[in-house]
């Protein structure tokens, strides 16, 4: 479960981090107001207060769209709160991680796109995406670790992953120290794995790279 | 949007506001206490000395801060030695437990922090240093700490504010700081979004002057001016 609710955050994140990025180095103005109001927005505010915010903060809401739609009982599940609030906040951070990455990006490389007579949705597409996907993916591996253990919080809204278990475990047992402690090891075991998937992952995207110092 | 209720519970998110800076500023300042051997031994050549942090840091970072915070407040009352030791009236208390955790949950940041400041160091001040004469204790005490200092600002503030953030998990263990308090309001009024917006309103300003207390204290320390190289 905790698998599946990062993994799921994590799609939704890396899309509005993109689009957040996007909106951020954009010529026009109210683009970039948006942008940088909801990187701010977001990072200003823990991310406990968005889970509860998004799980409790929206049931009138849907209880009134669920009239609208003639559909009794509509309500956003534990499941879904969960991964809007974390990819919410794995978005913010996300955007300003490729925001640097396409500043980082040279000049050149776009004027040369420009030149050949490339589209601009091809200039992003073919020139822009691949070279950022290469810079920013140290500080999505970071971003990725982060959003592992934030994925604990959900248990506060009684999602049912690695804490929450661990704290029915405890109940029923009352040895919390080992019961916590074993959920700890697996967290560490998630995230050793993570971190050689991203070992990999960075490996293959810089091939064709010579480290400069070297 | 209900503003009169948000008015109405001001003063109490305030209350817990002020809990909250509490918390943030005993476990970020006392984190940073411990944090400097635990990052010294970090980048020491030794791996003996090396091997005792890195597990301490491996631990902290790899687990999440929730998981920490149950383990201490939940998890050691499971062992009759704490219970009969003389720090039980501390380790009961949700406040010393929750300053417990963040204290061990950041310094081991912290220690990461000043590992990295403390590589990033040009070699040749410290071996001007050595030249001079200063004994390895002296150079770093005079010259590679302040330098690691200036360099490790930056990060450190970052980190301050993450422990803002993070300080929201206390609510989990009944203590009553921002979002605690929030919960409770809630429980009364049933209104989460007003009370959980203006909540947030709090954390944003706190954290707006926590980053303008550090571009003071950059200036103060003069950490431009040492960048140049």
């Amino acid at each position: 479960m905790t698998v599946k609710l990062a993994l799921s955050a994590l799609f939704l994140g890396l899309v509005l981090g993109l689009l957040g990025a996007l909106a951020k180095t954009s010529p026009y103005k109210p683009l970039q107001w948006l942008g940088g109001f909801y990187s701010t927005l977001v990072r200003g505010v823990p991310e406990l207060l968005w889970v509860l915010l998004i799980y409790f903060g929206t049931v009138s809401l849907m209880n009134r769209l669920g009239e609208l739609l003639n559909i009794p009982g509509l309500e956003l599940n534990a499941f879904a709160a969960g991964v809007i609030a974390l990819g919410l906040c794995f978005g913010a951070y996300a955007t300003e991680v490729f925001r640097g990455a396409i500043l980082a990006i040279p000049k050149g490389h776009r004027e040369a796109g420009l030149a050949l007579g490339l589209s601009k949705g091809r200039i992003f597409s073919k020139l822009i995406l691949p070279q950022m996907w290469r810079i920013a993916l140290p500080g999505l591996g970071n971003l990725f670790m982060i959003l592992m253990k934030d994925t604990a919080l959900v248990s506060v809204i009684g999602l049912e992953e690695i804490m929450r278990h661990s704290q029915i475990a405890v109940t029923v047992s009352k040895q919390p120290f080992t019961f916590y402690m074993v959920a700890a090891i697996i967290y560490l075991g998630l995230t050793v794995l993570a971190m050689t998937g991203m070992h990999f992952m960075e490996k293959r995207a810089a091939r064709g790279f010579v480290r400069a110092n070297q | 949007m209900n503003w009169e209720v948000i008015i109405k519970w001001l003063p109490r998110l305030a209350q817990g506001a002020t809990l909250t800076l509490e918390l943030v500023a005993i476990a970020v300042i006392a984190g940073l206490i411990l944090a400097i051997p635990l990052g010294i031994a970090r980048s020491s050549r030794h791996w003996y000395v090396r091997a005792l942090p890195y597990g301490y840091i491996f631990f902290f970072r790899g687990t999440p801060l929730l998981v920490q915070l149950f383990l201490v407040y939940y998890g050691l009352a499971q062992f009759d030695a704490v219970r009969n030791s003389a720090l039980w009236p501390y380790l009961r208390d949700p406040f010393w437990c929750t300053v417990l955790t963040m204290t061990l949950h950041t310094a081991a940041y912290i220690a990461e922090i000043l590992r990295g400041a403390l590589q990033a160091i040009p070699r040749g001040e410290i071996e001007a240093a050595r030249a001079l004469g200063m004994s390895r204790a002296k150079a770093m005490i005079y010259i590679m700490l302040p330098r690691a200092a200036r360099i490790g600002l930056p990060a450190y503030s970052n980190e301050v504010i993450l422990m803002l953030k993070a300080s929201a998990l206390a609510s989990t263990v009944t203590l009553l700081e921002l979002t605690g308090m929030a919960r409770t309001i809630i429980a009364r009024t049933y209104l989460p979004v007003e009370i959980f917006f203006a909540a947030g309103l709090f954390y944003l300003l706190i954290s707006f002057l926590l980053v303008q207390a550090f571009k003071q204290l950059e200036r103060w320390l003069r950490v431009d001016a040492c960048q140049g190289r």
